[in-house]
């Protein structure tokens, strides 16, 4: 894992190579200046002499400039270090996701993806920082500060370690009892911010119910909840600075105590006395800090390791070889095919799957939530791999294509479709990145989006919003239908794409198709009867396999299902004018 | 889905306005713990106290103790250990105080943190429907996680780190002026050079801060977009396009965030290293007056003098560290008193909803036990009070609505809808059905126009009894966590598992119910993920049952739902309606069918109105809808 991560320094591997050595050049620096202030004291001040004073104090001057200089050379490269590799890390997983399949984007949930790549890329950078400028510092200024001790007194420095003891198991103990308690606090804190979620999506409901004081009391509770089992390990790391300072002191008195009896028997001088005071402090302070970057390390262990995982999943869909680069034409063959989005669980949403369909064919798919449509269609373009079987469009299997020209022949409008923010122009030519206006409006004809587009004071510069948030249903679902056109396609998929669209202006797109472009193979998934009922043909799928295959009339007299659908839908139980939002 | 307040970034305004936030964060700490933060106060001074006079021991013990055993070469430690003593005395009571502060601090800080969560909740729920159309829900999600615990640092480190501080430098300060006055005019002159730098330099972290920020909301909302569309770009072998502007902005946000952290990573080293400079320049100024004996100064006083140099300068290298953590805190402050600074609904309603008795002469009074029958209890102006029964006759006289001022969704709608009748709703989409029956229980208030609810404006009836008389089930059915009983009991809190479970028979969907791995006791999690849209319309519709109201709003679902269960849907609804008003956003030909009243809605206005049969004889908008006949555009 820290080898994928670490990969990703990249450019910036100078800057992360100079930040500890300049680092331990400024903490070299700082070790120094206490040892010069003992002389200015002793040499100096106390022995009277100006001069020392002088020598002394300008080579303490020195020291502090060159502690500065590395000090800030080790801030400014730290920075440049770790924002880079935040960079890189963000860089890495975007791209990464670029060359995901469907099935591995089926994998992640978009909030997840959106937290990996800020809050949790935030934490790794955080500690990245912490690894090569803090850690490198507490270890050093220990070990500088012990050595220190050790010239200056064998016998004092032994209170160090006895205190450096006590200190370590203290944190251990209380790193132990509340790590357990964090962990479940943080359990705890995802389910206070369910709440909200639940709160802020269905607040009509909660309105509507009058249940605005039942909610607020709920969430009290969860919150008391967490209040609790914060305090409760907050209560123990509260002991962390008072058991610390117990110690440091401990030690100075110790120091007092025992450095005095040396001093007096000429064993010690009292410069070397405070400059181990100094001593005391840097070496406790450090240890005190390797805790705190213990705990932040095993905090973004957890960002860490998210990371990695987009980092490290291999797209499970890959170009042959030797790719064919042309689509012949838009016939469909499915051989045998089974499909499962889990490999290997046996539970499939296809099976056994057998038909054809020919070049400019209108095919409709008519079936129950669940029995396989959306699955289907998917196959057609290669957004999944079958598990066993073949699908051949153009004559070819799908996996001899080149993925790019067969997604350019085999346009596909998904269930749940989106536009982009931007232009509508900008929008449609997704499809073709060189579409001149004319055939974007051509495109837009043809989908009937062009009459509600002329109606906008922007016509076709008109701003969409994130997610097409500015325009109805059924509008965003003509422009989507109007940028797959664009792609000029040879198979045209529309995977429910009218639903929002009332039931004349569905039939007219439907129209325009059968017109304008007859030689496209035209597969419609519907819930509505009316949508398909003109189609060549329908299949009429249950539970993933195939239970009918016909004309509307065949189909209406022999397929059951397909009788059922057609009677309630028409009779009573359908409904007529364009599905709201 | 910037993350940061809006508004000019100004160096001085900045600062001004960042203060004014933590004043309030601090007022508001200070409204519920005043007496423990007191406490803590003084923790923090006494501890500051002990320490300090723990360190001047410490001075003392060289030049008393000594110094003067070895120029007696006496071996007599008793003093020694008597002051070590009284050391150990001064220390202990510093730890204790430590202790206290830290230990009363988690109270405060969790304690403040969770006051701050529910009455964000409690206040988010008084909000209008219109705040939280306008605001994106995971920018809502965030003030009560990433925003509130900024705070955490803010209030449990910064806030006692910055009184620690302050103090230490102030009773330093007093030790070095009783010591000597012109060295600490010296340490004083070096003390205002540390603030100043420290003052500009996070002055600029600040506005680089506020540019990482911003740049990081920008590179949030670029990957939100893009992964909502993951699957689109892929169809569209948009790939590298979408690298190429992913890129741009993020390198954007690399070089604002590496500006902002080199200058929070160069404070640390810059104040050290000042205080070092201030410390030699105290020993040679010191050195000269007290060699040359110009003032009292002695080398023994001289000594102290220079440790406690040290506590003179280190206070503000610690401010400076806090200064970053308050710089981002106040950020998530201000998001934070956003929320709690919205307006609430308003509601000047005093008619309100009671449970009622109807004597043989039709005079109405009001009674503690639900009755099934429910009266408006009218107060007014000269102290009466009158009961009017209630019907569920709704009038719209002349009604305007828009989202904003400048654009209006409906005009002129009026309509009216007697006691047990059906009115349906047909149009496009976008033509204002939903809106209409979002203004029945006033999830938005009308612009012109009046609404009347059994006679009485719904202005005046008090929102929660109005939306206690309206049943409602939308189109987004939304449930809770929860079992699938208390989802259903969220109808009506105190309904029985009975009075439930013969709700949900009502709706149709005691069947799929009992087929639960564990019937009415399955939980739902996630927003019902585990169960399938139709069925969670069905628990939708029980939900309204259980709560039995008089009249009722319908939103009929679209068609992603297969055929079976639809028609259990529609069964369950049509039962629901069964001797009640409803309003129903319809998509079905049985449900116009049976009303006794369909409009006809286009772009705002009601169009035609009428019986299914009168329309389809007018032979306009609804027959073509109807028939799915073409429109000449």
């Amino acid at each position: 894992m820290i080898k994928t991560l670490l990969a990703q320094v990249k450019q910036y591997k100078k800057a992360t190579i100079l930040t500890p050595i300049f680092t331990a050049l400024e903490v070299f620096m700082e070790v120094m200046i206490p040892f010069v202030t003992a002389e200015i004291i002793d040499k100096g001040i106390e022995a009277g002499d100006m001069d020392q004073v002088y020598l002394y104090g300008g080579i303490m001057i020195v020291l502090a400039f060159l502690s500065l200089v590395f000090g800030i050379l080790a801030g400014k490269y730290a920075s440049t270090a770790s924002t880079g590799f935040a960079c890189n890390l963000r860089d890495g997983m975007y791209e990464n996701i670029q060359k995901f399949s469907f099935s591995n984007i089926d994998k992640y949930s978009t909030a997840g993806l959106v937290t990996r790549m800020t809050t949790d890329v935030t934490n790794v950078q955080n500690a990245f920082q912490m690894c090569i400028r803090i850690a490198v510092r507490s270890p050093l200024t220990l070990i500088c500060s012990l050595s220190m001790a050790l010239v200056i007194s064998l016998d004092l420095s032994f209170i160090f370690f006895i205190g450096m003891v006590v200190l370590g198991v203290a944190l251990i103990i209380i790193m132990g009892s509340t790590t357990k308690i964090f962990n479940k606090a943080f359990e705890q804190y995802d389910a206070v911010n369910a709440d909200v979620q639940e709160n802020v999506t269905g607040i009509r409901v909660v309105k509507a119910f009058v249940r605005e004081k039942s909610e607020t009391e709920k969430f009290r509770k969860s919150v008391t909840k967490l209040y609790n089992m914060f305090c409760k390990a907050e209560k123990i790391l509260a002991f962390n600075s008072p058991i610390m300072m117990m110690v440091i002191y401990g030690s100075m008195i110790a120091i007092s105590w025992f450095g005095a009896h040396e001093v007096v028997s000429g064993s010690l001088t009292t410069g070397e006395l405070t400059s181990m005071f100094s001593y005391v402090m840097n070496i406790l302070m450090s240890l005190m800090m390797l805790s705190m970057i213990f705990v932040m390390l095993s905090m973004s262990l957890a960002s860490a390791r998210r990371i990695t995982e987009v980092l490290k999943e291999k797209p499970d869909l890959t170009d042959p070889l030797m790719p064919v680069t042309e689509v012949k034409d838009g016939s469909i063959e499915f051989d045998h095919v089974s499909f499962a989005y889990k490999h290997g669980t046996g539970e499939y949403t296809l099976k056994d799957l057998t038909f054809s369909i020919q070049s400019g064919e209108t095919i409709g798919i008519v079936g129950g939530t669940g029995s396989g449509k959306s699955s289907l269609v998917s196959l057609i373009s290669r957004l999944y791999d079958v598990s066993s079987g073949r699908v051949l469009v153009g004559g070819l299997d799908v996996r001899e294509y080149d993925m790019e020209v067969l997604r350019a022949q085999v346009a596909v409008v998904l269930q749940k479709n989106v536009l982009f923010s931007g232009t509508i122009l900008d929008n449609l030519r997704w499809g073709d990145e060189n579409a001149s206006e004319e055939e974007c409006i051509e495109a837009c004809k043809l989908a009937c989006a062009d009459e509600f587009i002329q109606k906008f004071p922007d016509k076709y510069n008109t701003w969409i919003e994130q997610g097409g948030t500015n325009v109805s249903g059924g509008q965003r679902q003509r422009l989507c239908i109007a940028r797959a056109l664009l792609k000029k396609p040879k198979v045209l998929i529309l995977d429910d794409s009218t639903s929002a669209v009332d039931t004349a202006t569905d039939a007219k797109i439907r129209d325009a198709f059968k017109n304008k472009i007859p030689n496209t193979t035209k597969i419609i998934i519907a819930q509505r009867v009316t949508s398909v009922m003109d189609a060549d043909r329908i299949i009429v799928l249950k539970d993933g396999e195939l239970n009918g295959f016909g004309s509307h009339s065949e189909l209406v007299k022999t397929n059951p299902i397909y009788a059922e659908m057609y009677e309630t839908q028409t009779k009573g139980g359908g409904d007529f004018d364009e599905g709201g939002e | 889905m910037t993350r940061m307040p809006k508004g000019k970034v100004t160096m001085s305004g900045d600062i001004k306005r960042q203060f004014k936030v933590v004043a309030r964060v601090l007022s508001y700490m200070l409204k519920n713990y005043k007496f423990a933060f007191l406490v803590v106060v003084i923790c923090i001074i006494g501890q500051t106290l002990c320490t300090l006079q723990g360190m001047l021991f410490t001075q003392r013990l060289i030049d008393d103790f000594i110094a003067p055993m070895v120029t007696n070469g006496s071996t007599d430690f008793g003093p020694l250990a008597n002051a070590l003593l009284q050391m150990a005395f001064y220390y202990g009571l510093g730890i204790i105080f430590a202790y206290a502060h830290q230990r009363i601090m988690v109270n405060v800080g969790q304690g403040t943190m969770r006051k701050l969560r529910e009455d964000l909740f409690s206040h988010m729920e008084t909000l209008p429907i219109k705040y939280f159309d306008t605001h994106a829900h995971g920018d809502i999600m965030s003030v009560y996680t990433n925003d509130v615990d900024t705070l955490r640092q803010l209030m449990s480190q910064s806030i006692p780190n910055f009184i620690n501080s302050s103090f230490t430098m102030i009773s330093t300060y007093i030790s070095l002026l009783v010591l000597d006055i012109p060295l600490t005019i010296v340490t004083a002159c070096m003390t205002g050079v540390m603030l100043y730098t420290m003052t500009k330099l996070s002055a600029k972290s600040g506005k680089y801060f506020y540019n990482q920020q911003k740049d990081l909301g920008k590179v949030n909302g670029f990957i939100e977009e893009m992964m909502d569309g993951q699957k689109v770009v892929k169809v569209f072998c948009h790939e590298e396009k979408a690298i190429e502007d992913f890129k741009a902005l993020n390198e954007e946000l690399r070089s604002s965030s590496e500006e902002a952290n080199k200058i929070a990573n160069i404070m640390m080293p810059i104040n050290n290293n000042l205080g070092n400079i201030s410390y030699v320049l105290c020993a040679i100024v010191g050195g000269i007056l007290a060699l040359g004996g110009y003032t009292g100064l002695t080398l023994g006083k001289l000594v102290s003098f220079l440790s406690l140099n040290r506590n003179a300068t280190q206070p503000v290298g610690q401010m400076s560290q806090q200064m970053n953590f308050i710089v981002m805190a106040t950020a998530g402050a201000e998001r934070i008193f956003a929320l709690l600074d919205e307006k609430s609904e308003v509601d000047n309603g005093y008619v309100t909803l009671v449970n009622a008795k109807e004597d043989k002469d039709g005079n109405i009074t009001e009674t503690k036990e639900r009755t099934g029958i429910w009266a408006w209890k009218h107060p007014h102006h000269d102290g009466t009070l009158t009961y009017k029964k209630l019907e569920g006759d709704i009038v719209f006289d002349d009604v305007d609505f828009g989202y904003d001022d400048k654009k209006m969704v409906l005009h002129n709608i009026k309509m009216y809808a007697t006691p047990g009748q059906k009115i349906a709703f047909v149009g496009s989409t976008g033509a204002g059905k939903t809106t209409i029956t979002n203004l029945i229980n006033r999830f938005y208030d009308i612009q012109d126009g009046k609404i009347r609810y059994d006679g009485i404006n719904i202005n005046k009836i008090k929102k929660d009894d109005l939306r206690r008389s309206l049943g409602m089930v939308l189109q987004d059915t939304h449930l809770f966590t929860g079992t699938v009983m208390d989802n259903i009991r969220y109808g009506r809190l105190d309904a029985t598992d009975a009075e439930c479970i013969a709700a949900a028979k009502l709706a149709n969907a005691h069947g799929f119910i009992k087929r639960l791995p564990e019937g009415y006791d399955t939980l739902i999690t996630a927003d019902g993920a585990n169960l399938s849209q139709g069925q969670r319309q069905l628990l939708a519709i029980a939900r309204a049952a259980v709560a039995d109201p008089p009249v009722l709003i319908l939103d009929e679902a679209t068609s992603s739902i297969d055929t079976r269960t639809e028609t259990l849907v529609q069964e369950g609804m049509d039962c629901l309606m069964i001797g009640r008003t409803s309003f129903v956003i319809a998509h079905r030909l049985s449900t116009v069918k049976n009303a006794d009243c369909i409009m006809v809605l286009e772009n705002g206005r009601i169009i035609e109105r009428g019986t299914h049969d009168d329309l389809i004889a007018q032979k306009g908008r609804y027959y073509q809808l109807y028939t799915g006949n073409k429109i000449g555009e």
